[in-house]
């Protein structure tokens, strides 16, 4: 289209320099020149002299900014990718500096909760999608910013960092964006491909890390691959029956954002959601796994939603509520695991249905 | 409520441009053969862009040809132009020639076919402005409006000569009047209201004579245009013709380009975007996004053809609050049949005759409720929020320069997907203003809670075996049916107190008895059959199921059912 000609001269912005934040940054230099935000100046300055950030390299066309004004004033096309519970305040903080003709791509894997004054998520919880927010929806609703989009697939930051061959999905209502993201993005050793269920796949990606959960939880018991097989494709059942009812079409979980992001997330040891259902499993408590984490382990928190989300529109995911018991009812992961292989059957898949 | 005030002339305020010459409607008829030609230009060129080469017009010439020839065949109006057959005939010989195994034509080639049927088209689909025939008209309508209006009022013969005021007293105009004529001063206005009944026409071109704005282009219906007077005065005011039977793309290109240059030509414009008439008798929740993506498309072109002084569309949503829909009976049968899984609807012509007209009006203003019509606040095409200035204003209260949506990497670009997505985000928001918009009547309040108690009695029957139980089965008590209306009561007093609905003014009173009295008075009042009444010993009843489901469907979608 006509914007092919102009978008080179503009650097892209990547707003978050963790982990995962600054392997997108990595991938983008490989195109163009890229801004990387971060809300903390001595970080910036940090990555400004060492070079490093997060034990990855950082490509020398990356600038380090801590400056808003710069990153949005210099870049049409930016990329947020900080932890779910900040993104509500990073937006509102950007708000006045974004315009109609930005474009923002995140690569959050969470869900947002509107709850009244001093409330919080509890086991007896009820709450219905309307409290719920997508990254997406959350930048629409706190800018003028209409074009969005959500990144997201098999991409663990580590293997990015090696140079590893990978893929995603940009996902946008907007033609638009998708290729431009794709032009952003795509090299040699990254493919991108483009899908309009913005919704589905943000759900996609959020909902999997519920299942990589339960997935390291198995492997801190010990088991193999056939109980790792078995978990993964009944996941996958409960991940559209969710996913479906929040409003995402079951198509996107069977592409890269849904099937191929769970299978990476529940093999991989480097998946912190993994380690924290390993850990779990292994004995140990949730506080302290999480105190000892430096980044966020999304998955957590998505149980908690996922489970006041289920009690609200009145329906069963067996295993959300179980790694839910696990996480915070005292239940060990054994008992879990008992308790589903003792469930009564239900059919094999039901979501075509 | 404060009384509204009129002007000396008896309309609530003066005309903001007083001299016709100036106002582009007439402009257009002025200018008619230029903005014709204008109209048939850019709608080929649309049709060509879409068809890409000359095999696929050629298909697209066919499947114009066979679906044109089954309307004439099957499905023929009074407003048809006589020549329909022979014309398409025509159309069918030359894309004959145009097949390979003859030989090539000097002269005939698709472009040419495609002229001819843009040409006759963009002919049917046009209106022209006589200033006569608007003067008369608008003293037509106050004249009539008013004597139909005071027949029904008083006793003796001078009660067809008292003051014209009633009108404002009977249908009120409420909302954001003010900022509305601020704006009609500052660009092009969008009207786009719900469509619940045939007199939503008529009502909103009084309304907008009433605030003193120019008239407004507008689509009506080509079935309107076979009826003798009706179409004396629809053809010369403007109105341009709409053939919903035609599905093609050609017609569908033709229509939307002359909509999208009347709008850059200055008009403001007019439609309802719920397509037809609310079948249901809720308020729509899905829009035809056909006609707004023409605003779409003008708001673009004015951005890159007048950047110095590029004129701004703002979208004005209007909702119209009834106590009764005189053809509720024939929608919410015909509403139905379709969700009964009965797939195949002939658009029908309602209006066929004067006569048919003349009752239904007579009955409207004979029958003494009070209707209002809501204005809602003004958005631009993006769903911002304007002010009476015509800034957009952003989340964080700043002026939003709305032309950036249109450009990618600091640079102007057509992209009609991405344009297309705004026009459904548009759709959404002007869905959502239509809800907050809405005035509550009592009568909504007692239709919705009368029919939800029984429903809520028999949860296992679906709707059909709902609409279908014996009469004796739909009893209420007073005791639980007072219930049932306060507790809708307490519900949407906090919604209207969150903007998420309005009240009309006799909900705002504490004694729930005065309201259940005056909702089942105001209730179909004309329908013959009363939707909801209070029988002698004291039970709430219903003698048409039916029609007090389609009453109860103007409060569905705000998610009450749960608080009843």
């Amino acid at each position: 289209m006509d914007s092919q000609n102009t978008s080179d001269k503009f650097p892209v912005g990547v707003i978050g320099a963790g982990v995962f934040g600054t392997a997108v940054a990595n991938l983008l230099a490989e195109n163009r020149d890229v801004i990387l935000y971060s809300r903390r100046p001595e970080v910036a300055d940090n990555i400004l002299v060492k070079r490093m950030n997060r034990g990855q390299k950082i490509n020398e066309r990356i600038k380090p900014t801590s400056s808003i004004e710069e990153i949005t004033s210099r870049c049409t096309l930016i990329f947020p990718v900080v932890s779910s519970s900040s993104f509500r305040e990073m937006i509102k903080t950007f708000s006045p500096f974004l315009r109609p003709d930005h474009i923002l791509i995140h690569g959050t894997k969470g869900l947002d909760v509107r709850l009244k004054e001093g409330e919080t998520l509890t086991e007896k919880s009820q709450i219905n999608r309307k409290i719920i927010r997508t990254m997406s929806e959350i930048i629409l609703q706190e800018t003028e910013v209409m074009r969005v989009g959500c990144l997201a697939g098999p991409n663990l930051a580590s293997e990015i960092a090696l140079g590893h061959p990978a893929a995603s999905v940009v996902a946008s209502r907007f033609d638009e964006v998708i290729r431009e993201g794709q032009r952003a993005l795509r090299s040699k050793r990254f493919q991108v491909f483009g899908n309009h269920d913005i919704t589905g796949v943000e759900l996609a990606g959020v909902l999997k890390n519920v299942i990589a959960i339960a997935s390291g939880a198995l492997s801190g018991l010990g088991y193999g691959e056939n109980a790792r097989a078995l978990l993964i494709s009944r996941g996958m059942v409960e991940m559209v029956h969710i996913g479906k009812l929040m409003g995402g079409e079951p198509k996107a979980f069977f592409g890269l954002a849904g099937v191929g992001d769970l299978i990476a997330t529940c093999s991989s040891e480097k998946s912190r959601n993994f380690s924290v259902g390993f850990r779990l499993a292994k004995g140990e408590k949730i506080e302290d796994i999480l105190r000892s984490m430096d980044e966020v382990a999304e998955g957590v928190n998505t149980v908690r939603v996922s489970h006041a989300f289920i009690h609200g529109a009145k329906t069963r995911a067996p295993m959300t509520e179980t790694i839910y018991k696990c996480l915070f009812g005292g239940m060990t992961v054994k008992e879990g695991v008992d308790y589903l292989m003792n469930l009564p059957l239900g059919t094999d898949l039901d979501y075509f249905s | 409520m404060s009384e509204q005030k009129h002007t000396r002339t008896g309309w609530l305020y003066e005309p903001l441009f007083p001299d016709i010459r100036t106002w582009p409607i007439y402009q257009l008829t002025k200018d008619r053969d230029a903005f014709l030609k204008q109209v048939k230009e850019a709608a080929f060129n649309a049709v060509k862009e879409q068809t890409k080469t000359t095999q696929g017009l050629n298909e697209e010439l066919a499947k114009t040809y066979y679906l044109e020839r089954i309307r004439v065949k099957t499905n023929a109006w009074a407003a048809d132009k006589k020549d329909e057959g022979p014309f398409w005939e025509g159309v069918k010989k030359k894309l004959l020639k145009l097949s390979p195994e003859n030989e090539k034509t000097p002269d005939l080639n698709e472009d040419k076919i495609l002229e001819s049927i843009i040409d006759r088209y963009t002919e049917e689909i046009a209106g022209f402005f006589s200033p006569a025939a608007y003067n008369f008209a608008k003293e037509a309508t106050t004249f009539g409006f008013a004597r139909l209006l005071n027949a029904s009022e008083g006793k003796g013969i001078s009660r067809f000569w008292k003051t014209r005021h009633n009108l404002h007293e009977k249908i009120r105009l409420q909302g954001e009047l003010e900022q509305i004529r601020s704006l009609a001063k500052k660009g092009t206005l969008i009207m786009v209201p719900t469509h619940f009944s045939n007199l939503d026409s008529i009502l909103i071109g009084w309304a907008i004579q009433s605030l003193g704005l120019r008239p407004f282009l507008y689509g009506a219906g080509l079935n309107l245009f076979g009826i003798g007077i009706l179409a004396f005065f629809m053809s010369r005011l403007g109105a341009y013709k709409v053939d919903r039977r035609k599905k093609n793309m050609i017609y569908l290109e033709t229509l939307k380009t002359y909509s999208t240059i009347g709008m850059l030509r200055g008009c403001n414009s007019l439609f309802f975007p719920g397509g037809t008439r609310s079948r249901s008798g809720a308020i729509e929740t899905k829009l035809k996004l056909g006609l707004l993506g023409t605003a779409m498309e003008a708001q673009r072109l004015n951005f890159l053809n007048n950047p110095e002084k590029p004129a701004k569309l703002f979208v004005v949503p209007v909702v119209f609050n009834y106590n009764f829909v005189l053809e509720a009976p024939s929608l919410i049968d015909e509403h139905l049949k379709r969700t009964g899984q009965q797939h195949y609807f002939r658009e029908n012509d309602d209006y066929s005759t004067s006569y048919k007209m003349a009752k239904f009006m007579i009955k409207f203003f004979t029958k003494s409720s009070e209707m209002s019509i809501s204005f809602g606040k003004c958005i631009d095409l993006f769903g911002n929020p304007v002010d009476n200035d015509g800034n957009s204003i952003g989340k964080n209260g700043e002026h939003i320069d709305i032309k950036r949506y249109f450009m990618t990497n600091g640079v102007f670009t057509r992209d009609p997907q991405r344009d297309a997505e705004y026009t459904k985000m548009l759709g959404d928001e002007i869905v959502k203003r239509f809800h907050s918009e809405s005035r509550v009547f009592a009568s909504h309040l007692v239709a919705f809670v009368g029919f939800e108690l029984i429903r809520k009695r028999y949860k296992k029957l679906d709707i059909y075996a709902v609409l279908r139980l014996p009469e004796e089965d739909q009893k209420l008590t007073y005791l639980e049916f007072t219930n049932g209306v306060s507790r809708l009561l307490d519900r949407l007093r906090e919604m209207a107190a969150n903007g998420e609905v309005h009240l009309y003014h006799e909900l705002e009173i504490p004694e729930i008895d005065t309201i259940i009295e005056t909702g089942l008075k105001n209730l179909g009042m004309y329908d013959a059959k009363r939707p909801l009444y209070k029988s002698k010993d004291g039970f709430i009843m219903s003698e048409d199921f039916n029609l007090l489901f389609f009453y109860h469907n103007r409060l569905e979608g705000y998610g009450l059912a749960k608080y009843i």
